[in-house]
């Protein structure tokens, strides 16, 4: 699965306006809204749901990088949304270092495997410490837009 | 060189080199949980397959992850019935596939199976 098949672009924040984590998922859940994809009456319970997930375990998983998301009924395809913060933001990460990059996944709550798929293809780019310095870069949703339609065409770099 | 039944699946020891060496061990598992290896049971993984000292690498249809990294885990993108070998090297191969074969089919990560199937 693609990142152009799951992000949505018009919800990329380049700098994040939150320092903690609940609100920084607050912020992407909102910039979700804002391009359509969910309904305002639905961010608030997307919110909680991540925000519960997250204290289950956190995913922050190292090197910076933190996926936070949950199964939702207001999924109805996998959608993300994708926000930097240079100052950097707690997670409470495996590594226990601050995430400068956060992938915010909502899955339906019946399609388990197309969830597993998004994954993949989230880590297979997370991975590589390139691919993790080039998002940091980014200062535009254009330019973080052009990262990723990149990435989805040079599966190997 | 000493080849073992496992319950299920298939479960090999062998010495590397067929008389002395490291020890290495093989299972082929599958998952069994509904959602697949998700994020919480490849952590469930990753923390049982640090316990060993063992080298650990999963197998899975498009590549090999190394059993103790979240993010290669992350990316076999395991579905519920998906085949997985989970292959050891080292002095405690043998107890690191056995309990990592038990977290994957017999607790299953902890998780419920498809609905219809016990």
């Amino acid at each position: 699965m693609r990142f152009k098949e799951f992000i949505c672009f018009g919800a990329t924040i380049p700098a994040l306006q939150a320092t903690d984590r609940d609100s920084a998922i607050a912020e992407l859940v909102g910039a979700l809204v804002r391009a359509g994809k969910l309904s305002a009456g639905q961010a608030k319970d997307v919110t909680k749901a991540v925000i519960k997930r997250e204290n289950e375990a956190s995913t922050g998983m190292g090197k910076g990088v933190a996926v936070p998301h949950v199964k939702h009924p207001a999924a109805k395809g996998v959608i993300g949304a994708v926000g930097l913060s240079a100052a950097g933001i707690d997670f409470a990460a495996l590594d226990e270092q601050p995430v400068y990059s956060v992938l915010l996944l909502i899955s339906p709550v019946d399609n388990p495997d197309k969830h597993l798929q998004a994954m993949e293809n989230v880590f297979k780019h997370l991975q590589k410490e390139k691919f993790r310095k080039f998002l940091r870069q980014c200062r535009t949703p254009a330019e973080l837009e052009d990262l990723l339609n990149e990435a989805d065409e040079n599966p190997s770099w | 060189m000493v080849i073992q039944a496992a319950h299920h699946g298939r479960t090999e020891m062998h010495a590397g080199d067929g008389t002395v060496g490291t020890p290495v061990c093989e299972s082929v598992v599958e998952i069994r949980n509904a959602e697949g290896l998700h994020m919480r049971p490849a952590l469930k993984f990753i923390d049982i397959a640090n316990r060993f000292s063992s080298d650990i690498r999963v197998r899975g249809e498009e590549m090999t992850a190394d059993g103790k990294s979240i993010m290669e885990m992350s990316m076999l993108a395991a579905t519920c019935g998906t085949r997985l070998t989970i292959r050891a090297e080292g002095t405690d191969a043998e107890q690191a596939v056995a309990a990592l074969r038990e977290l994957v089919e017999e607790r299953m990560f902890d998780e419920p199976p498809p609905e219809g199937k016990s």
